[in-house]
């Protein structure tokens, strides 16, 4: 198998020497990575590192609203925050939010990339396409499905209403209603999320060596068989890989929300990360107490993907 | 056989499987472009719709019609005099502030950890990965009050930093898999004949690991345009605000003023969709060698 042993050339990548060195040579050669990695680690320490442990502190301590700290609060920020009559919904929603708007992008963009990984003419261009809402910025795609469902004018409550889908177009404001407010919003989050998905798992689709499926055709294999047998299996670490990547951008997606509902009609729309954003408006305090929580699920996801994903042999 | 001349083969593979269009096309393929077609035009559709605002008279922005009677550039040329353009001048600095501190820092860790196995590695990478699944959002009130303790409120400075700090993680881990991916005998090669291990490093490598680069050159870049939540939490003078903040502050207005907010929309997003269509084919083999190695 070529591909381990070019990995394994690389784990013999410094001989050992039974010599023994000047000490400066060997203090050298210990500082060596530090060097070429040591940057990167500052960069890490300095913009990741500290505002976590900025957050875990303040999360323990009374602040002013003008940003004074009057001191340690013990656990009094998490108690006011669990006791928010709504903590219990918005933990529920941020849930819902994010499974429902992870699984059906990747299932979509398994479709898709199966459709755009064939080739017809012009498929460079409406790849392409594709492309817009991932480059866009999700802010400004928001804000866009913001105009499309305003009541009156909105385009896509103008066409529901030719399509007899929607009554008096002046009334139509499903971002007004709760019951409707909170599906757009997560067909927004979908629909900025499948061009990453689609492409990561159509790069995938490029690594499968075509002979594969050549020799299942030979073997009678149907087309649905060699997908399921074939296709799925392989394109496991690029749906791995995408799904890791979907799950934390969708719980931590805020410009959607915020630019589309504000968390409103109540905090009816509200996901952990907008909840903490609008209190820390009123106490940083209970919003710092806020941000540990989802720190802390957002470490719980981490840590079942670098269970599940087997990402030691990949770096080994 | 090494990596590459794998790869290189299963190239040929497909190259040899696919076959030129037959004369008449058959109707499966009549359908899935057809297909193809619609799915694109929905992903674009939010966006013509965003320049058709632009584009729309003041009188015909309440109307129901789907198409204006008219077209204005009014918008447009209001946004010279409005102050929106200093915001998006903001963005720019921040954007390649950040990409160049991405690449500067991320290059050397990414190729040492590809090429060698020092104490600490595994660990390294560990920390990498954890990094690239944090985001600004869950750490929003720490991030707050670290440049509010060093009074980086309102500044270009920390938003580079914070941008660069949260997308170098995606750069090393993406680089890392294109610099393993090389097979470091071409680099050796180059050394017996006389090349230093810069000079193999730049020469050689490099080179080769390019389409990494860019993939995690863009990706940085359109990550730190297009950020909003850290650049609305520690800017709050409007001349100091990205684009982003700025059009978000249109939204409070009472009457939200759409042409001129798309009007700057429009100038935010298309140079971000050229740029990302002009490299679509390496974000795909970038992507790659990020997830399937």
């Amino acid at each position: 198998m070529s591909h381990s042993t070019a990995v394994q050339s690389l784990g013999h990548a410094a001989p050992p020497s039974r010599r023994r060195r000047p000490i400066v040579l060997r203090v050298a050669r210990t500082l060596t990575p530090l060097l070429w990695i040591g940057p990167s680690i500052a960069l890490i320490g300095f913009a990741v590192g500290w505002p976590v442990y900025s957050m875990f502190r303040t999360s323990f301590l009374k602040v002013s609203s003008f940003g004074l700290v009057e001191g340690g609060n013990g656990g009094a920020n998490f108690t006011k925050l669990f006791n928010e009559p709504q903590f219990a919904s918005i933990i529920e929603r941020s849930v819902i939010w994010v499974v429902s708007v992870v699984v059906i992008t990747t299932v979509i963009s398994l479709g898709l990339a199966q459709m755009f990984h064939k080739r017809f003419p012009g498929r460079r261009i409406t790849r392409w396409a594709l492309i817009a809402p991932w480059a866009a910025s999700v802010l400004m795609t928001a804000i866009v499905f913001k105009w499309m469902l305003s009541p009156t004018s909105g385009l896509i409550n103008v066409v529901g209403h030719h399509l007899g889908l929607v009554g008096s177009l002046d009334r139509a404001d499903p971002l007004g209603v709760a019951s409707t407010s909170f599906p757009w919003l997560i067909i927004v989050a979908i629909f900025v999320s499948l061009p990453f998905t689609t492409y990561a798992i159509l790069a995938g689709h490029n690594s499968i060596p075509g002979g594969l499926y050549e020799a299942a055709a030979v073997d009678g294999a149907s087309k649905w068989r060699a997908y399921w047998s074939i296709t799925l299996p392989l394109l496991r670490p690029a749906i791995v890989v995408a799904t890791l990547i979907n799950i934390m951008n969708v719980f931590n997606n805020f410009p959607i929300i915020w630019a589309m509902t504000h968390g409103q009609p109540g905090y009816s729309t509200a996901t952990t990360t907008v909840f903490m954003y609008i209190l820390k408006g009123s106490d940083i305090g209970e919003s710092a107490a806020m941000s540990v929580i989802n720190f802390g699920i957002v470490a719980i996801f981490t840590a079942v993907f670098l269970k599940v994903s087997g990402w030691k042999t990949e770096v080994e | 056989m090494t990596t590459a001349t794998l790869k290189a083969q299963q190239t040929r593979g497909v190259a040899q499987r696919r076959k030129r269009y037959p004369e008449r096309p058959t109707w499966k393929t009549v359908v899935l472009t057809a297909s193809a077609y619609i799915v694109a035009l929905i992903f674009i559709f939010p966006y013509i719709d965003m320049v058709i605002t632009s584009l729309r008279p003041q009188a015909e922005l309440g109307t129901s019609a789907v198409l204006p009677k008219h077209f204005t550039f009014s918008a447009y040329s209001q946004l010279l005099s409005s102050g929106l353009l200093h915001n998006l001048l903001i963005t720019v600095y921040i954007a390649a502030g950040a990409t160049i501190l991405v690449l500067v820092v991320a290059m050397p860790a990414a190729y040492y950890a590809a090429r060698y196995k020092f104490r600490g590695r595994i660990l390294f990478l560990l920390i990498v990965l954890i990094t690239q699944m944090m985001q600004p959002a869950s750490m929003l009130v720490g991030i707050y009050r670290q440049y509010f303790t060093i009074g980086g409120l309102d500044t270009v400075w920390s938003l580079i930093l914070v941008n660069a700090g949260f997308n170098m993680a995606f750069a090393v881990w993406i680089l890392t898999a294109y610099f393993g991916s090389i097979p470091r005998e071409l680099e050796e090669a180059a050394m017996v004949e006389g090349t230093s291990r810069l000079g193999a490093l730049r020469r050689v490598t490099l080179p080769l690991a390019a389409p990494g680069v860019v993939t995690a050159l863009i990706f940085t870049f359109i990550a730190a345009w297009n950020e909003f939540l850290v650049a609305l939490t520690l800017t709050t003078t409007p001349d100091k605000q990205p684009l982003t903040v700025a059009i978000n502050s249109f939204l409070g207005a009472y009457s939200i003023p759409w042409q001129n907010l798309f009007a700057a929309s429009v100038i935010a997003t298309i140079p971000v969709i050229v740029l990302f269509a002009l490299i679509e084919r390496k974000v795909v083999s970038g992507l790659t060698a990020g997830s399937i190695k």
